[in-house]
């Protein structure tokens, strides 16, 4: 019976140890965030600019307003995202960071979780500023329940890939440039069936119209966070 | 320097023969579709490319997996090589598509869901070969292009399954029909004849370069080792 009871008590000592692990390394990246904002007020400025030049270049009058508005937010979250990514990972980078957290006696793929959910919590906060923002400045209500939910789920989906390839772009020469091209391409899958489903929810379509996306996005988000999961220790592994 | 091996020389031969047959099979057995005419016959290579280039990209994705597990730095060549190859004929798909199209659908270009994908996909293996020339030690280069084939194989899904999902204009030729698709026809014998013929000799095509190209990298790396002993010497 003893011995039936201990390797339980190991494993829940380590699930444990492996959440704590996950949970320091996204304190970290708050914390340094709460003191310098260097990374969210960089985000949040580019983001309005990005809406503010959508303004002139669409003419986001009413009637294309409509139509366009999904396409606009989703391309407004995906480039400060892009920012932010290529940010906390210089970080890492630059100070020797990384180096330090490679040496921490915990599993890799923890370092992952953490930075990921870092990533995502500044997307969240970032669009937590901007949906209001946008519904103030072009009149329309965005705070619906579903969109909410899209707009987290293509978030998860953007931060979690989003996180390994910004990884390996800050460890290559070409490190400013190659992030966007890196990414861009491969969330794709992420970033369609999030429009379509904005698009879908603001227009009010039925849920027949809505769920083929969301079925889409939610594997999409499965499949990115499993496969970085996975591949993450050969990214950081000297 | 190694010679060539016989099998790939026999290979290289076979495989042009084969493409000659598989031309005239497309000009000359194929008959004349009744309604859209002659442009009809690029299917059969369109289609074939199309096909050559996923499955590239699925070998690549597959000698990524190998190489991560393995280690060993062949695995990386094939790679390399067969993107390579992928994005050729890829690109020879897209081109030749908007051959069939403009005729087809009176237009080169159309921001189709199918077409959106297929030059998706072109783009993510592009930054595959910006990500290799951006790092310059060998193992970390090869670790990160494996991930990234890997990663960028799970867009090539989608092209597939796009076709289900969205409403599309691209035809169904092989399998089921929607009914919104333009340009859909169905197949005679001598034109599924020719249509698996196309697919086959592309097939042996791309074993043939993907052998070539992978024996290239093998020379290159022969020749940078002898050129690091001479200097060293």
């Amino acid at each position: 019976m003893t011995s039936g009871a201990a390797p339980a008590a190991v494993v829940t000592r380590r699930g444990s140890g492996y959440l704590r692990a996950v949970g320091a390394v996204l304190w970290k990246d708050l914390a340094a965030e709460l003191r310098s904002r260097e990374l969210l007020s960089a985000m949040l400025v580019f983001a309005l600019l990005v809406i503010l030049v959508f303004n002139f270049a669409l003419e986001l009058d009413l009637a294309t307003r409509q139509t366009v508005t999904s396409g606009v937010l989703w391309v407004t979250f995906a480039f400060a995202g892009t920012l932010g990514l290529n940010r906390s990972m210089a970080v890492e980078r630059d100070r020797g960071c990384l180096d330090g957290l490679l040496l921490a006696p915990v599993d890799r793929s923890a370092l992952y979780f953490g930075k990921a959910l870092g990533n995502l919590a500044f997307m969240l906060i970032i669009e937590a500023i901007i949906l209001p923002v946008y519904s103030i400045l072009y009149n329309v209500n965005l705070f619906l329940p579903g969109l909410l939910g899209v707009v987290l789920l293509g978030s998860v989906g953007y931060a979690a890939v989003g996180t390994l390839l910004s990884s390996m772009a800050v460890q290559a020469r070409t490190r400013d440039v190659l992030l966007p091209i890196l990414l861009f391409p491969v969330v794709l899958p992420v970033l369609i069936p999030a429009v379509k489903a904005t698009n879908a929810v603001l227009l009010g379509l039925e849920a027949a119209e809505l769920w083929p996306w969301l079925n889409l996005l939610i594997a999409y988000d499965v499949i990115f966070t499993a496969v970085a999961f996975m591949l993450f220790d050969f990214v950081v592994e000297e | 320097m190694q010679p060539m091996p016989r099998a790939l020389k026999a290979l290289s031969w076979v495989s042009a023969i084969l493409f000659l047959v598989a031309l005239g099979m497309t000009l000359f057995y194929a008959p004349r579709e009744a309604v859209m005419g002659d442009v009809q016959r690029v299917f059969y290579f369109h289609v074939a490319s199309g096909w050559v280039g996923a499955l590239a990209f699925l070998v690549a994705a597959g000698a990524g997996v190998i190489y991560l597990v393995r280690g060993k730095r062949r695995w990386d060549s094939v790679e390399l090589a067969s993107v390579e190859i992928g994005l050729a004929f890829t690109l020879a798909n897209l081109i030749s598509g908007a051959v069939w199209a403009r005729p087809i659908w009176n237009t080169w270009w159309t921001w189709d869901p199918r077409l959106v994908t297929a030059s998706v996909m072109e783009l993510v293996y592009i930054a595959y070969l910006l990500l290799r020339q951006g790092i310059e030690d060998p193992d970390r280069r090869a670790r990160f292009a494996a991930v990234y084939a890997i990663v960028g194989f799970l867009s090539v899904p989608l092209t597939f399954l796009s076709i289900r999902i969205f409403r599309t204009i691209h035809p169904v030729v092989v399998g089921n029909n929607d009914p919104t698709a333009q340009g859909t026809f169905d197949m005679t014998p001598p034109m599924l004849q020719t249509f698996l013929f196309s697919l086959l000799v592309f097939t042996v095509l791309y074993v043939a370069l993907l052998w070539h190209r992978v024996r290239m990298q093998a020379l290159a790396e022969s020749v940078e080792e002898r050129k690091l002993k001479l200097l060293s010497a």
